[in-house]
């Protein structure tokens, strides 16, 4: 048994207001460069919708994840070794820019800098790829924002495999959910496996996929590799990028970026120790549907002494066997039950895991039509269809899914009937298997979710880990930068090695002329978007 | 005064090219390993049949150019005579071989400079060293091809040998390899002037990824763990 612990994460999708907050610090911390303006290392879906790069669930189009051959060995989708290395000159599996969306700026200084005009200036779209105007948005980061654009459109997410889907077109029957997205940071990463250079590699002390930026060749196989298509080719710099989990943060004991601005107290970080011998074992297991179990049965148990006496003779500090203890993400996927990893089919063992959202009971279920079963409300009348949840979280197995949803369901109505009837309900808590203790443990962490219960992350051991973010180094530093340095002006390559200059826009005011005889302002735009 | 350039060329110019090449390299992977990359522009582009062709195309017949002039040039004389080649039959075995070979590559490099100088996306993120590289490829190839139409002047392996005595002189640190080519036609003098700009440009430009061959992928786990 090779002990290892990882900070998981799971992200409570019942609570998820959809309000972005997570995407947008997480994009003013990572991304907000040049290359990278079309990335979001965390973003939030409003699903059913094909998502963001389009249909990245559809594997048969892009070949994420790993296929388990006939001998139950497993090899990535978009091939084994040498296949990798024939793709090398052109790679056929990777979504171009307009899978993702062209990203644009706005003119705005021309709010500012507009001469008198007959008509209000506008600050209008211009692509920051080529710095042409864009007459025409078609689509975005979020376009499918709020059930946006058409059902026909939409309908072709994935997870609606194996449901009658039509009838969620009509606007009686329709449904929504969102779904906040990030690097999964797997236990079985793809994206590692395909790397020819060898440039990413899963951290041993917290479980944190990273790619090494000097390793990286740009050769994008990772792209193609990752199923959930969290990461992104930088064309600036030529290297891939990904979410690093705030690794900074972590180290010293602080949640990731994402986590830590959630408004709506969805994001739970914890330890999860789990037993690295058996990931191989737990990812080829024959039947997807088994994935979600295989993964719950290589997660360790923190408070079994054997464990505890194993990990310590393996190196883990106590302090990260405590928080292993206290660990938020360890009593909602195991003890409760209540998170399931995303799309397991993809044999990547995801470690970022969520809780299925409960949704309105159809109108029906509260005219009586459809029954209450005993004290809670039919699952199978909830709006969203478990099938359609399954399918994002089980590999399209409902049980695991109903139980979760039940389980909610019974804790709501527990604590309804403790605060307003006065009353302990308890034969909703059997009827699910739960006791008093766990539903009240549950309610503290779910319902009032207070920061220290969300957020149990030991700090790194400098004992342990030689190299680890060291603040003292970082003093009067300037972040993440092309290596050029605190000049943001653009105007220094990185070095004489074809470091590109940082394009720089130069705005000319559009100029009124008078036209000869008819005295109407004509408006002359001059080249207002220059590559340096 | 003649003399004078064809030896700085042909004998001088050779071992600052390869010194830059070669110490330009090391420095740059030393020093500056955040900008040793393939710089691929793929993705700025929709996904399409016809790019997938032409850089497959062009990375494979440049190639397999490369290596052909490795061989052609490097093999000594003795050697081949020895196995039965004599030194016309190689003369044509080169040209053909060359020329199905540069004209994957052409076709190739053609689409490549096209959408490079054509294709907006591409061009407004094309460093000028990019263009620069592209247009000296495209040049070099196109010089390339021309040595072939001049060589069916004269098939008896003579101007090939005197270029191949001129390479290994050159590698084997002799004096006087100028002298060797001082006869040949003007379109191979200019080939090699223009591969050895190339040389001197390499550790400048993105061709710096051709060194990263991922030979280590073939054998290695596909997980891995790095403690830090």
């Amino acid at each position: 048994m090779k002990i290892r612990a990882q900070i998981g994460k799971v992200l409570n999708l019942d609570k998820c207001i959809g309000c972005h907050t997570c995407s947008v610090t997480c994009k003013n911390v990572w991304t907000s460069r040049e290359g990278m303006h079309y990335a979001w290392f965390n973003n939030v879906e409003t699903k059913p919708g094909i998502g963001y790069p389009k249909e990245w669930e559809n594997q048969d189009r892009w070949n994420g994840g790993w296929v388990r051959d006939d001998g139950g060995r497993l090899r990535p989708k978009i091939g084994g070794r040498w296949r990798v290395l024939a793709n090398i000159f052109a790679n056929p599996d990777m979504p171009s820019i307009d899978d993702y969306y062209e990203p644009w700026d706005y003119d705005y200084q021309h709010m500012q800098a507009a001469p008198d005009a007959p008509t209000m200036p506008t600050a209008r779209p211009r692509s920051v790829i080529t710095g042409k105007r864009m007459e025409k948005i078609e689509w975005g980061p979020n376009w499918e924002e709020i059930l946006g654009t058409e059902f026909k459109h939409r309908s072709k997410d994935y997870n609606f495999e194996g449901v009658q889907k039509d009838i969620y077109g009509q606007f009686e029957n329709t449904f929504m959910m969102y779904l906040p997205r990030l690097c999964e940071h797997c236990l079985n990463p793809s994206c590692v496996a395909a790397c020819p250079s060898g440039a990413i590699y899963k951290r041993e002390e917290d479980g944190i996929v990273l790619i090494d930026q000097d390793k990286c060749r740009g050769w994008r196989m990772c792209v193609s590799g990752c199923p959930y298509k969290k990461i992104y080719y930088n064309w600036k710099s030529g290297k891939s990028e990904k979410c690093t989990f705030c690794y900074p943060r972590i180290e010293v004991g602080q949640p990731t970026v994402c986590s830590e601005t959630c408004v709506g107290r969805i994001r739970y970080l914890g330890v999860m120790l789990y037993d690295a011998d058996r990931i191989q074992e737990a990812a080829s297991v024959p039947n997807e549907q088994d994935l979600y179990e295989a993964q719950l049965d290589i997660f360790l148990d923190p408070f079994d002494p054997e464990i505890i006496a194993e990990a310590r003779r393996q190196g883990i500090s106590d302090d990260w066997l405590d928080a292993a203890k206290a660990s938020p993400v360890y009593k909602m996927a195991v003890d409760w039950k209540v998170a399931f990893p995303l799309h397991p089919e993809y044999r990547t063992l995801p470690m970022v895991w969520y809780c299925p959202p409960l949704s309105p009971i159809q109108s029906a279920a509260e005219t009586g039509k459809i029954g209450y079963n005993g004290e809670i409300p039919d699952v199978e009348s909830l709006r969203i269809p478990v099938r359609y949840l399954a399918n994002l979280l089980t590999a399209g197995e409902e049980k695991p899914v109903l139980l979760a949803l039940e389980r909610m369901l019974a804790m709501r109505a527990f604590m309804r009937s403790r605060h307003v009837d006065g009353e302990e309900n308890l034969p909703v808590l059997e009827r699910v298997g739960m006791t008093v203790e766990m539903v009240e443990d549950m309610y503290r962490y779910m319902a009032i979710a207070n920061y220290e219960d969300r957020f149990v992350i030991p700090t790194n051991k400098r004992e342990y880990a030689k190299s680890i973010y060291d603040g003292f180094s970082e003093r009067g530093g300037c972040g993440f930068t092309f290596g050029s340095g605190c000049d943001y002006t653009g105007q220094s390559n990185a070095d004489v090695f074809g470091g590109k200059p940082n394009s720089r826009r130069k705005f000319f005011p559009i100029r009124v002329e008078k036209t000869g005889d008819s005295q109407t302002p004509k408006e002359v735009e001059h080249t207002p978007w220059r590559r340096g | 005064m003649e003399l004078y350039i064809n030896q700085f060329i042909f004998s001088v110019y050779p071992y600052v090219a390869g010194s830059i090449f070669i110490f330009g390299s090391l420095l740059r992977f030393e020093r500056g390993q955040y900008t040793w990359r393939a710089m691929s522009s793929q993705m700025l582009t929709p996904r399409s049949k016809a790019f997938r062709w032409a850089s497959v195309a062009f990375h494979v017949g440049i190639l397999l150019l490369f290596f052909g002039h490795l061989v052609g040039l490097l093999t000594p004389t003795w050697l081949y005579e020895g196995i039965g080649l004599s030194a016309s039959a190689k003369q044509l075995a080169a040209m053909i071989a060359g020329g199905l070979f540069g004209l994957l590559c052409l076709y190739g490099i053609t689409y490549l400079l096209w959408r490079r100088l054509f294709v907006p996306a591409v061009r407004a993120n094309s460093a000028v060293m990019d263009t620069f590289i592209i247009c000296l490829i495209w040049l070099q190839l196109a010089t390339g091809l021309g040595t072939i139409v001049v060589s069916t002047g004269h098939l008896d392996g003579h101007t090939m040998q005197q270029l191949a005595h001129w390479a290994q002189h050159i590698v084997t640190f002799r004096s006087g390899a100028h002298e060797f080519v001082l006869g040949v036609p003007w379109v191979y003098k200019s080939h090699i002037f223009l591969g050895m700009i190339m040389f001197t440009a390499f550790p400048f430009s993105r061709l710096v990824h051709i060194w990263s061959w991922p030979w280590a992928y073939t054998r290695r786990r596909y997980q891995i763990v790095r403690q830090h």
